[in-house]
């Protein structure tokens, strides 16, 4: 080695940033916006896991009088059968959620898992699974559900399944792009070179870089999949033994709700539905905003750098 | 001493996230005449592409700066925008990092020549399309050629047309930020040997920011080597190289293979301090093969050293004989 | 699989590489002859055990491209690739693989080249997990070992560090250890310090200097004379595909025969602001690989090009005169 040096060859790596730190810098906490979005869906999601411990018997029974309006014992007035509105809404939002999380997560399965293969591995596999995403893009979402509502009947698994086969295709998109992209850097080459085999650069390399955008796009996909749920519900082809929020409009509507001027019984899960959808938006478009390449804007120079005194002169001793 | 160009005591800091800044230039002082070829040397991280465009107002929003810009006499920095806006590109003008790369690829290189005369009011129209011409034949290239689009033109081709669009407004001074990068070594000497043409002919003062040193050994008349922030040393070529009083600088040209000398060629052990903390004395004391304890204290000034020559180093004081250690062969080379 | 223990390692014959230009239908039919990228046309060249060859040339001249064709990462048209006797051209994907253990390659970015979501013991193991070699108290030892060799003592403050902690240069010590995992008898070297800080560049470089030492092969591929100059036992300058010269380092350097490597020596810029060699600046840039000339390939820039230059393809061979055995130019004034 060359001349032993006073001070050492390579300098130490710096101190590591406390977890806890590197955590609070996540960029779902980047913006206002995101860590509004991310408290609201706490906070539903908490009320739809904490809250059904607290009722007891079935929700839809005849607790008071039918569209009985907003008081101290109802908080939200009753519904065309008589049921409590806020005990219908609770657990509304477990079946709602749920429904919603489940489907995101069949979409992101499939999508994720054409858009990996059919990015790296290229070729005719690409094509082939390119054009599948482009038939199922074309196809209509409503005629579709209502085709298979009637073909295989309205379960709540048939509802998850439904929605997250046809919403897949945005992620399998994006992240048939991003693998593209990644399959080509440096690092990627070197483990090829050094005789990895494509599924263990599929998977340990390519994978992880590919999560951060797969979670952002799932969260969106959430905010479609309750909002597809609503619409399915309420045009009838919801499971008709669960409550959701898709349900109790079904129901407003079924029941008159509006010409009894019950307006309890059709606004609370429609804002509902609303406040889920803009939380996860809000959410998920701070995250792929970070996490996409693509969307990072450059220094735009404005020329208006401040101006200070100059410092005094070090000290000399 | 009122030269075309000087810079007293420029300090530039950027704002960092939880109310912290980075310190990236500190107290920077240097000057250039017309026809003169300064070179700002140092390696990534040590300020001296901040310092060039501080001196044209190019900062970012998160950027605050103190000190001293003298252009002609006039202080342009402590004005903003007012004093340097009618001075960009007309007095001072820059030639980008990367800058082969920054053409807009859907006009031709000849509209694009036009577009900072007709900007500035120099020239429109056919006039300033002659005047195109005139640059592109300036710096090698044949008028002929402003019709093309930029992807038609070579890497080295795309980068004199670069200067060529630097030189619109007939400046005083052009600053290049490592201008010659990216090209082949060939293609790197025409350049060079452009700038070299352009300086002389025109009475340019140029200015070129690298990390490479024989480049600027061969181009520049001067150079001022710059670490952490600072200007270290300062002088003629001839002087830094042959008798360094810096042993950063020294370090530098030690670390630096040459065609023709058999020198080992050694690292320079460590690594430049941060920028977003305060520094006790030298910056490059850690990494100092000759550091005293006065070295740890004190942060050495700009002194002078020779003539025109100056260096911020305690020991430098002291030093009257070649220092003799890892690059041991500068005094005395085949 | 075993080879002869004498001779060079890596032997490289007539290595042809090229790539087709795309035609597009309306070219086709119009009967528009097929046209190619002539990326490495004809190189020849040896590297033995401890010996560190550079491939010199600028951008096009098809260095890189060779470096792939070695470690077989492109399929060259023809020619050969030996390694330790074995012909890895011809060789069998799985057999390919074991081979690829003994050939490692360091690439140019320091920056990209390192997974960022690996942590340093995680990139270094990779090589090890891949092929299955050792257990994992095996595989610990042999990534300090790793490590120390690339410089990165003690081992144990890197080995659970991210990328983004580490600086330029120590992300390649940690390449560096990457590939010495295996113990490989030849290590490519692409560009290994040109994103580097100049005071940083001396580091690395000794580290490979050592390895040869220890009986590596190096094939480094340049862009950088000086570099070349100081660090390679052999220097092939490389001009559109062709090998021009080659030889011993010093030879080549000090008496240059090819007029390419005359002027490209003449236009490296000395530490030394008093030595003001004139520069020879050829005029132009390198021609398109696609469209060579014919006869000598560097004829329309050659500054003492004769007719016969036009019509003769030269081939390498050594110059009468030539001080040391094996400097060889491709060049027919290379006598004068």
């Amino acid at each position: 080695m060359t001349a032993v040096e006073q001070v050492s060859e390579v300098p130490a790596p710096r101190a590591r940033v406390p977890r806890l730190r590197r955590v609070l810098e996540s960029p779902v906490f980047a913006t206002k916006q995101s860590l509004a979005g991310l408290i609201i869906l706490v906070l539903f999601v908490l009320v739809a896991l904490i809250g059904p411990l607290f009722i007891h018997g079935d929700v839809r029974e005849k607790v008071g009088p039918v569209f009985a309006p907003p008081s101290s014992k109802f908080w939200l007035g009753t519904d065309g059968g008589g049921a409590d509105m806020v005990k219908l809404l609770v657990m509304g939002a477990r079946v709602s959620l749920l429904v919603g999380f489940a489907a995101a997560a069949v979409s992101a399965l499939i999508g994720g898992v054409i858009g990996l293969l059919s990015g790296f591995v290229g070729g005719k596999t690409d094509i082939v699974l390119m054009r599948i995403t482009d038939y199922v893009l074309v196809i209509p979402d409503i005629p579709l559900m209502i085709v298979v509502a009637a073909l295989f009947g309205r379960s709540l698994t048939n509802i998850i399944l439904i929605i997250g086969v046809i919403y897949w295709t945005s992620t399998a998109r994006l992240l048939r792009a991003q693998t593209k992209s990644i399959r080509e850097r440096v690092y990627v080459q070197r483990a090829r070179a050094l005789g990895a085999s494509n599924t263990r650069l599929m998977l340990r390399h390519v994978l992880p870089q590919l999560t951060p955008l797969l979670i952002a796009n799932t969260v969106l996909l959430i905010a479609y999949a309750i909002f597809a749920e609503t619409f399915i519900t309420f045009l009838g082809l919801g499971d008709p033994s669960v409550v959701s929020w898709g349900r109790l409009i079904e129901n407003a509507f079924t029941d008159d709700a509006i010409l009894n001027n019950a307006w309890w019984a059709i606004v609370p899960p429609g804002v509902c539905v609303t406040i889920v959808v803009l939380a996860c938006t809000m959410m998920g478009q701070a995250l792929e905003d970070s996490f996409n390449p693509r969307l990072r804007s450059g220094h735009l120079s404005v020329r208006r750098f401040r101006l200070r005194p100059v410092p005094p002169p070090r000290e000399v001793e | 001493m009122s030269g075309l160009l000087e810079v007293e005591d420029l300090h530039v800091w950027f704002d960092l996230p939880h109310q912290r800044e980075l310190h990236v230039v500190q107290g920077v002082s240097f000057g250039v005449d017309r026809g003169e070829r300064l070179g700002l040397v140092g390696e990534s991280g040590c300020g001296k592409t901040t310092t060039i465009l501080a001196l044209m107002g190019l900062l970012p929003p998160t950027a605050s700066v103190a000190g001293r810009v003298m252009l002609d006499g006039e202080d342009v920095l402590t004005r903003g925008e007012r004093s340097l806006a009618p001075r960009r590109w007309k007095d001072v003008s820059m030639v980008f990092q990367g800058a082969m790369n920054a053409f807009n690829p859907v006009r031709r290189v000849g509209e694009q020549l036009v577009e900072p005369m007709e900007l500035h009011g120099i020239a429109g129209g056919q006039m300033a399309e002659r005047r195109a011409g005139e640059l592109l034949e300036r710096v090698g290239i044949p008028a002929a050629r402003a019709r093309s689009y930029p992807h038609e033109f070579s890497g080295g081709m795309r980068q004199r047309a670069a200067i060529a669009m630097a030189l619109a407004c007939n400046p005083k001074l052009l600053l290049a930020d490592e201008p010659t990068t990216a090209l082949d070594v060939m293609v790197q000497a025409q350049i060079l040997e452009l700038l070299i043409a352009l300086a002389n002919d025109l009475g340019l003062a140029l200015i070129l920011v690298t990390h490479d040193l024989p480049v600027v050994a061969q181009t520049c008349t001067a150079a001022a080597v710059m670490y952490a922030g600072e200007i270290v040393e300062t002088g003629p070529m001839d002087a830094l190289y042959h008798g360094p009083k810096h042993p950063y600088t020294r370090l530098l040209f030690a670390a630096t293979p040459d065609l023709e000398s058999r020198d080992v060629v050694v690292s320079i052990p460590g690594a430049p301090p941060r920028l977003d903390e305060a520094i006790a004395g030298c910056p490059f004391r850690p990494r100092c093969d000759r550091a005293i304890s006065r070295c740890g204290v004190e942060r050495p000034r700009l002194l002078q050293v020779g003539h025109d020559h100056e260096a911020a180093c305690h020991v430098a004081e002291r030093a009257t004989e070649p220092l003799a250690s890892g690059g041991a062969g500068l005094a005395g080379e085949a | 699989m075993s080879g002869n223990g004498s001779g060079p390692l890596l032997e490289v014959e007539d290595l042809v590489v090229r790539y087709p230009v795309k035609r597009g239908l309306a070219g086709a039919a119009a009967g528009q002859q097929r046209r190619y990228v002539h990326a490495v046309s004809g190189v020849s060249f040896t590297v033995s055990r401890g010996e560190m060859v550079a491939l010199v040339g600028e951008s096009g001249c098809g260095k890189t491209t060779t470096a792939q064709a070695v470690l077989r990462l492109v399929r060259p048209e023809s020619g050969s690739v030996r390694f330790d006797g074995i012909d890895v051209i011809g060789l069998e994907p799985k057999e390919l693989r074991r081979l690829r253990r003994r050939m490692q390659i360091i690439y140019q970015d320091p920056y990209e080249s390192l997974d960022p979501r690996f942590r340093v013991e995680a990139t270094v193991a990779e090589a090890l997990i891949v092929h299955r070699e050792g257990t994992r108290t095996e595989r610990r030892r042999r990534i300090e070992q790793a490590l120390e060799l690339a410089g990165l003592t003690p081992p144990e403050l890197y080995l659970d560090r991210y990328p983004h902690e580490l600086s330029g240069g120590q992300r390649q010590r940690v390449a560096i250890a990457a590939s010495l995992a295996l113990g490989p008898d030849l290590l490519v070297a692409d560009e290994p310090v040109s994103m580097l800080d100049v005071s940083v560049r001396a580091g690395i470089l000794t580290i490979l200097d050592e390895l040869r030492d220890r009986g590596l092969a190096v094939l480094m591929i340049t862009h950088d004379l000086s570099t070349a100059a100081r660090f390679a036992d052999r220097i092939c300058v490389m001009y559109l595909g062709r090998i021009v010269e080659e030889g011993p380092a010093v030879q080549v350097i000090e008496d240059a025969r090819h007029p390419y490597t005359k002027a490209l020596l003449s236009v490296v810029p000395r530490r030394d602001p008093r030595r003001r060699v004139e520069p020879q600046i050829l005029r132009g840039e390198t021609p398109n690989p696609i469209d060579v000339p014919p006869g000598c390939r560097f004829h329309p820039r050659c500054p003492v090009a004769v007719p016969d230059c036009r019509t003769i393809d030269p081939e390498l061979r050594a110059s009468a005169g030539a001080a040391a055995e094996g400097h060889r130019a491709a060049c027919i004034l290379a006598d004068s």
